[in-house]
């Protein structure tokens, strides 16, 4: 468990706002990205190579945060009705649906930014989505996907190590086709591969996880200084955008101080913590703050969330960090950890979750099954059955949406809330009377 | 004499149809059936263990889904539910290896619920590449069929040579020599061979050792020249949609009332492979290379020479078809988006075709009868 650190006295800029401003400032470069002579490329926030990328001079475009900012924006329905008005299904993934309907508008995001065009598409295998939704971006805008296979976790305890055949096989295949990615941006902006660039931006990538990790940390003491289905969120956000640079590694440094600081000053997150929870799945980001408030009533915190580790490129799932003396062999080798200890664990997640309830000191798991995302959702009630049968732990099962809001039921949902916390209670008082 | 011939087919169609039903692994198999999801498996590995290659198909319309529904989530394809079912039930109780494809982030799952739920049939995920256009492609998928042969090996307890693949891929090639030629007779004069037989014939496949299947295939392919045949004026169709989840026979009956479905992806899994793969040299690395450059195309795989449009075009010239219809399994988010870009495709392209949804439960088939008649009356007439 890490130690709080000790925070600055009076930071002068508080991380909500540094990181809303790295947002907008983001946004803002997307915006111009062409105008200014720079490539723009396409990729999704698991298996992404943004670290050849960056060094590249990409702009980085993230569609699923785009599809996400419609549902927090309550424009989402807008989006999804063009897409679905056009031909596609009600059962397709609604950030797909949204990213189309974006398409049917002229690019025009709520956000004010006008999306650039990709001059490169990168579609990991680590959600089959990717790859059709980089089909209809082939179609619609003309660019080639690069799809990236990372090959993830064959059966729940799978550990290649390092010097075996096994993990030499699944190397070398990744770092083959990081060769060809290589190969086609410089095809791209007609410039040579730089491995020192590289090897920057992994060390900016290192410095960044290795802050992450200890905010993860943080939170695994009472009370949880922030909620990871709520300001999470946005710290993998900013994560994510500004991965391997050195705005980033302030953002997470100004971050760690603030997390340690609230530590530091026993400010939690909700003002009288009684339940630690685990949230497994994606956010309902149309309805995410009114989820987690149905939570925070009863006073329960979402102290961890897999969501955490997977949408913010699986780093932290082992300490994986880059060696950048060898920048392109190590971008191999860690991709290709990340994915099998932490990308591909939706398939596997019993013994990572029941793990995570022991270092959280949580009272249970509350499991979203998200209609949009097969990855994530598909055998959560199994993992459940099993999670509760094998470990005796409090479960929650609930359904909804990533940015769909027909799919949120409020009355049903909050009353399946209020019974799981009337077993905490209940398993309250029976611990408590032991 | 032609009755003769009619009855022996029947009696071939027959067994084919008892073996397409057939979801328990007999007695004497048990332990030696190793069963794999779609799409596509390298089965010659498997068969030269001395195994038998169990192709899960899910349940069709005639399982009763009790405990699964608890289990998956309720957005789902059928396939997942329906072998979840399968395993829960019992029924997939014989096996003796289970085998997932990151094929889709549903099938993904499978590895997980069967480790959770059935461990000692050793599950895990077969991870073929979504990426087959790398000059590293055919590499990793060697590495990847020399973990199955390890795995294998050790569950036989003795080493599987290069000779015994050797020995299997030439099964295999027979094999796949016979299919095609069915798939020629159905193109040619669909008469003679409907899409229905076609595929209990190869379905009765996944059911048997190959050597078995070959004799069954080459029994019905030399009745078939000699079958009366009456000509019928039908329209020539593609059928797309059943490259993983297979629709209910009774839905391919209700088109062939019709229609003639003279090309099809149904169980394209058992002829991903579409020309022999070479017997001399590491057999593998053949079966590996075979696998990336002489390949069926399917919604569930990436592969920038396959455009799904121009496969379906080239299908439709190929086979002198004059429409497609576009099927897709509810809840398959791959086959749905594809259903989509061909569908936009052949508006572009002025061809006739027809769209329908599938579940491999269903039951009732009026209304697509219904739809399927308008449409081949609007071919006919048009």
């Amino acid at each position: 468990m890490a130690q709080a650190h000790v925070a600055n006295p009076a930071p002068t800029v508080d991380a909500r706002t540094a990181g809303q401003r790295l947002v907008n400032q983001w946004l803002a470069h997307v915006h111009t990205a062409h105008e200014r002579g720079q490539p723009v490329a396409y990729i999704f926030v698991m298996g992404n190579a943004v670290e050849i990328l960056r060094s590249f001079g990409f702009e980085l475009v993230f569609p699923e945060i785009n599809s996400l900012q419609t549902g927090v924006r309550k424009m989402a329905p807008d989006f999804l009705a063009k897409a679905e008005d056009y031909g596609f299904s009600p059962d397709v993934c609604s950030y797909v649906k949204a990213d189309v309907g974006l398409m049917l508008s002229d690019m025009q995001h709520p956000s004010g930014t006008r999306i650039p065009k990709p001059d490169i598409a990168i579609a990991s295998s680590l959600c089959n989505v990717y790859i059709k939704w980089a089909e209809i971006w082939e179609r619609h805008f003309g660019t080639p996907a690069f799809v990236l296979d990372i090959p993830g976790k064959r059966f729940a305890t799978w550990r290649p190590l390092p010097g075996t055949a096994q993990y030499d096989a699944d190397t070398r295949w990744v770092e083959g086709q990081l060769r060809d990615l290589i190969a086609q941006c410089e095809r791209i902006t007609g410039t040579k591969f730089d491995p020192d660039r590289l090897a920057e931006v992994e060390s900016n990538v290192n410095e960044m996880i290795r802050l992450w990790v200890e905010i993860l940390q943080l939170n695994q003491r009472r009370p949880a200084p922030y909620n990871s289905m709520l300001d999470g969120l946005t710290y993998i956000g900013v994560l994510n955008a500004w991965r391997g640079t050195p705005e980033g590694v302030e953002y997470m440094r100004l971050l760690r101080d603030e997390v340690a600081g609230k530590l530091a000053r026993g400010e939690g997150r909700v003002a009288e913590e009684r339940f630690r929870l685990i949230f497994s799945g994606t956010p309902c980001y149309v309805n995410m703050r009114r989820l987690v408030e149905l939570f925070e009533s009863h006073g329960g915190v979402f102290a961890a969330s897999d969501y955490l580790t997977y949408a913010a490129g699986g780093l932290d799932s082992s300490g994986l960090f880059y060696d950048p003396s060898r920048p392109l062999e190590s971008l191999a080798e860690v991709t290709t950890l990340a994915s099998q200890l932490g990308l591909s664990n939706h398939f596997f997640s019993h013994q990572t979750l029941a793990q995570q309830v022991k270092e959280y000191g949580a009272d249970g798991i509350v499991y979203h099954g998200i209609k949009s995302c097969r990855t994530v959702a598909t055998s959560m009630a199994d993992n459940r059955e099993y999670v509760t049968s094998r470990y005796g732990l409090p479960t929650l099962y609930i359904e909804s949406d990533l940015i769909d809001p027909r799919y949120w039921s409020d009355a049903q949902i909050k009353n399946r809330v209020d019974a799981f916390f009337e077993v905490l209670e209940q398993r309250a008082l029976v611990k408590g009377g032991d | 004499m032609a009755l003769e011939i009619e009855t022996s087919l029947t009696e071939i169609l027959a067994r084919c149809h008892e073996l397409s039903l057939r979801q328990r692994i007999p007695d004497d198999e048990a332990g030696m059936a190793i069963g794999y999801f779609p799409v596509y498996f390298p089965e010659e590995i498997v068969h030269a263990a001395g195994l038998r290659p169990h192709a899960l198909y899910g349940g069709g319309n005639h399982i009763e889904v009790r405990y699964a529904d608890a289990r998956i989530g309720s957005f789902v394809c059928s396939i997942c539910r329906s072998t979840t079912e399968l395993g829960l039930n019992g029924s997939l109780k014989g096996l003796g290896g289970f085998f997932a494809q990151p094929i889709c982030d549903a099938a993904k799952h499978m590895a997980g619920i069967w480790g959770r739920n059935f461990p000692q049939q050793d599950p895990q995920i077969l991870a073929l590449p979504q990426n087959v256009n790398s000059p590293a492609s055919a590499r990793y998928v060697y590495d990847e069929y020399q973990r199955l042969r390890g795995i294998l090996a050790e569950k036989v307890g003795h080493e599987i040579t290069d000779e015994a693949i050797r020995a299997s891929v030439r099964v295999y090639n027979e094999n796949r020599r016979l299919q095609r030629a069915l798939y020629a007779i159905k193109r040619d004069d669909p008469a003679r061979l409907s899409t229905v037989e076609a595929y209990l014939l190869i379905r009765a496949g996944t059911r048997l050792r190959r050597e078995e299947h070959n004799e069954l295939l080459r029994a019905a392919l030399r009745l078939l020249p000699e079958r009366r045949v009456r000509q019928m004026d039908k329209p020539r169709v593609i059928f797309l949609g059943g490259f993983c989840e297979q629709p209910p026979l009774e839905m391919i009956e209700t088109i062939e009332d019709v229609c003639f479905i003279v090309d099809d992806d149904l169980l394209i899994g058992q002829r991903w492979i579409t020309e022999d793969v070479p017997e001399e040299g590491d057999p593998v690395w053949a079966l590996a290379e075979s696998y990336i450059e002489r390949s069926a195309a399917s919604p569930v795989q990436y592969d920038a020479r396959k455009r799904k449009e121009d496969v379906l075009m080239r299908m439709l010239h190929e086979a002198h078809a004059e429409a497609t219809i576009i099927s897709a399994a509810k809840f398959c988010e791959p086959g749905l988006d594809d259903q989509l870009a061909q569908s936009r495709w052949l508006d572009q392209q002025d061809i006739p075709y027809l769209v329908l949804e599938f579940e491999e439960k269903m039951t009732s088939f009026e209304q697509m009868a219904m739809q399927v008649e308008t449409f081949a009356e609007s071919l006919l007439f048009e």
